[in-house]
């Protein structure tokens, strides 16, 4: 009824190619970033901003990485945690090596590094493709693993092989309450899903899904498979490395390389499948599915009034979990997304189905 | 189609239990000292991290049993971490706004790390007993941190100590080969300065063989030791490690005798699965094992016996047990002694709690009327240090249970200090931190 195209036309090509055609959508964007920059540092708590929410955008962010070169490119990777790694460690060698480096640039430089190395890693995709891929890019998660693990350089010769950063600020404000880290987090999420959006939209997004629809009838059209396959790493490495960086250093503060396990790159993994392949809105389904289920299974018992051990309810935690993804991906394996897109066209023939 | 309306619907019911998700704890406002427990019972840590954290809770259960701290009543609540940083940051950020919270104890290096940088602002002290950064002893720049009890630098000299005095004076050890089989993290890592900077003093020479976490691959690690034969073994490992380590100790057939672990390598299940081929097997103890002391006599009478037991009654007295009870005991008597200062039955703060931690003062006399009598050695911290004492001893494996105590050896002062004000100093460099002057101290 209220969610209608009826009436909202087109008279320019401008207005055709925007990113959400029709308007209750932009109207209700443009509310989700009122609220998000707005109402949630006014009325949220600190638990919920620095425990739940800023994980939850950095994690977004790094599915929204990984989703342009699974979801769009169809190159599988397994190395989404090595490429955070990458992030997390070349920023912070950037920051303790250069006097006076601001804290955006050396975020983005350690996402330049990432890049570098995703790129390197990504060659193998020219000539294997598909469950072979997956294992080459394991190998990058092996090599960061050992490198941060082994190499004391990367980690200024700290004996223990932790890093850590403190006094974080951009322009002299100071990035330390739970509310500044959100927001810092927020501008970073909210520019690069704008990128993201309009990078898949645009004729390399084109390329890539071509790629990833049949290489063989791509390369026929004219499609550049080394150009196309490298540049999708390239920009999933990037944002990648970011999110890498952005989980360091403002969620946890002091990291090693555990904190960018195997682990880590099989939960964005399964962040981009529940949440939709090919996606941009999906990763961030999929983080937060990932990030607040378990938490919600976790509490569960305990509003419920039940009193379980604290072992009994993380294994039911786990328990639940999994068969919650097993659920979600037998009803509907495109993910989260689709579900949101069908109850959207649900909507708007609403209430006259057909 | 129905199923998909079905997923919908689900979807639908998790979005809107989730925003109902917000805080909506009854904040109950009583008198009551809430201590956070963060427990791994879950993943390749679980069979240590289980029986320590049962140890905490019955012992505060035995607390509240005998009329809490001075009339105030303990409360606790678990989180689980899995021993992951993230899940840890997770907890500490959820329990730490409780009313009365009054210590942390992240019972991991890597989440210390994570949490030395937040407990400042929230001024929430950080008990990390025997574990956690050596550097934290100097209390001058680590206002928060308390190593009460040991760290890995002081157990690191203290091994090479004991293993001194076995081939019969510091000096034999000229040319001895000495490997570190090592769990590749932060809490592996941490004793190597020190061993490198012993082997310096002492002519020995180290080989760092590190073992990837959680540790049950350990193969090429144990053939770098059947190659280079070494005198000694420093096992430096943890849950399932310990265990995988010695029965590649045994496959290897590397003399269990001069295998020496870490504090946190002797306990019962690190030994259990190896039995009576683990026979010979030495490692630090920071505590003794068993139900003789008062103390845990006390816990089966009063915790165990009316049937509110947090673990098995089998457990009670085990190693790590045992240590569980000694760490919430210090952080039991770190509120007492603040309850001196700021006021007796009184809800302690953490700021409040922290002064009690830096003034412990628990002598013999005092250890002896808790019923800790011949368990640890009296611990008296300061400003300046916030450690407390820095003794341990050495036990053995027979086979069957822990035993043959060595004589107390006390960490090498004069190897320590200046490490730990040099580790300290480049902190505070990093941090841009200032040390607390004399004022600071009083307070």
């Amino acid at each position: 009824m209220f969610y209608r195209e009826n009436g909202q036309f087109k008279s320019s090509y401008r207005a055709d190619q925007q990113i959400f055609p029709i308007a209750q959508d932009r109207i209700a964007i443009l509310v989700l970033l009122l609220v998000a920059f707005i109402v949630v540092p006014l009325g949220v708590s600190d638990y919920w901003m620095r425990a739940i929410l800023t994980p939850f955008l950095i994690l977004s962010l790094a599915a929204l990485g990984l989703n342009i070169l699974v979801g769009y490119c169809g190159q599988i990777s397994l190395g989404t945690g090595a490429f955070m790694a990458v992030g997390a460690y070349a920023a912070y060698n950037f920051q303790v090596r250069i006097d006076g480096m601001p804290l955006i640039a050396s975020l983005l430089l350690g996402g330049l590094c990432a890049t570098f190395i995703g790129v390197l890693f990504g060659i193998p995709s020219l000539r294997i493709k598909g469950l072979y891929l997956a294992v080459a890019t394991l190998a990058a998660q092996f090599f960061t693993d050992w490198a941060f693990l082994r190499i004391q350089w990367f980690t200024n010769n700290s004996s223990s092989g932790s890093v850590s950063v403190a006094g974080l600020n951009v322009f002299g404000v100071p990035i330390e309450s739970p509310v500044q880290k959100y927001l810092f987090c927020l501008v970073f999420v909210v520019v690069f899903a704008l990128l993201a959006k309009n990078l898949v939209r645009s004729a390399i997004g084109r390329e890539w899904m071509a790629m990833r629809d049949m290489d063989v009838a791509a390369a026929v059209i004219g499609i550049r498979p080394v150009y196309a396959k490298l540049t999708a790493f390239a920009v999933s490495s990037f944002i990648v490395g970011v999110a890498g960086a952005l989980w360091g250093f403002i969620h946890l503060g002091a990291w090693e390389p555990a904190a960018f396990s195997i682990d880590r790159s099989f939960q964005l993994l399964f962040m981009v499948i529940i949440g939709g392949l090919g996606s941009i809105m999906g990763s961030f389904f999929g983080a937060a599915f990932i990030v607040l289920l378990p938490l919600f299974l976790n509490q569960l018992p305990g509003w419920l009034g039940f009193s379980i051990s604290t072992a009994l309810a993380s294994h039911l935690e786990t328990m639940i979990f999994g068969a919650l993804i097993v659920f979600f991906l037998i009803v509907e394996p495109h993910g989260l997304a689709r579900l949101w897109s069908t109850g959207k066209e649900k909507l708007r023939l609403w209430p006259f189905p057909h | 189609m129905k199923l998909k309306s079905l997923a919908l619907t689900a979807a639908l019911v998790a979005g809107t239990v989730g925003t109902l998700l917000a805080p909506s704890l009854a904040q109950a406002q009583a008198k009551e000292q809430f201590f956070p427990l963060l427990v791994y019972r879950t993943g390749p840590y679980a069979p240590n991290g289980t029986p320590w954290a049962n140890g905490k809770q019955d012992y505060i259960k035995y607390v509240n049993a005998t009329g809490g701290i001075n009339g105030v009543k303990i409360t606790y609540e678990e989180c689980e971490t899995g021993y992951a940083t993230d899940k840890g940051v997770e907890c500490y950020e959820r329990l730490k706004g409780r009313p009365g919270v009054t210590l942390f104890d992240p019972q991991a290096t890597g989440i210390t790390f994570a949490l030395t940088d937040k407990v400042p602002t929230d001024k929430i002290p950080l008990i990390t007993l025997g574990y956690g950064l050596s550097a934290s002893q100097d209390g001058s720049v680590f206002k928060w941190n308390f190593p009460l009890m040991g760290s890995y630098w002081t157990a690191a000299d203290i091994l090479v100590q004991h293993i001194g005095k076995k081939e019969g004076g510091m000096d034999k050890l000229k040319g001895k080969k000495i490997a570190l089989v090592y769990h590749d993290s932060p809490f592996g890592k941490e004793p190597i300065p020190l061993l490198q900077e012993r082997a310096k003093q002492n002519g020995f020479e180290l080989s760092l063989i590190p073992v990837t976490a959680p540790g049950v691959e350990q193969k090429s690690a144990w053939l770098q030791v059947r190659q280079s034969r070494p005198d000694y073994v420093m096992l430096w490992g943890w849950g399932v490690m310990n265990s995988t380590a010695l029965k590649e100790a045994v496959a290897t057939g590397y003399p269990r005798e001069k295998m020496y672990g870490v504090w946190w390598a002797g306990a019962e299940p690190d030994v259990k699965d190896v039995g009576a081929n683990a026979k010979g097997y030495n490692a630090l103890a920071l505590n003794t094992s068993g139900t003789e002391p008062k103390v845990i006599q006390e816990i089966l009478k009063q915790v165990h016996d009316k049937g509110q037991g947090t673990g098995p009654k089998e457990e009670v007295g085990s190693v790590l047990y045992t240590r569980g009870v000694i760490i919430q005991m210090l952080g039991v008597e770190a509120v007492k002694r603040a309850q001196e200062r700021f006021g007796k039955g009184k809800v302690m703060t953490g700021e409040q709690v922290r002064w009690g931690m830096e003034n412990l003062a628990l002598d013999q006399k005092k250890l002896d009327s808790l019923g800790f009598s011949g368990v640890l050695r009296p611990v008296s911290t300061s400003c300046q240090d916030h450690m407390g004492s820095t003794w341990a001893r050495v036990h053995t494996w027979d086979g069957a249970k822990w035993g043959g105590m060595s004589d107390w050896y006390q960490a090498d002062e004069q190897i320590i200090k200046p490490m730990v004000k040099v580790a300290a100093e480049k902190y505070a460099g990093e941090k841009k931190l200032t040390r607390r002057d004399a004022a600071d101290c009083s307070m």
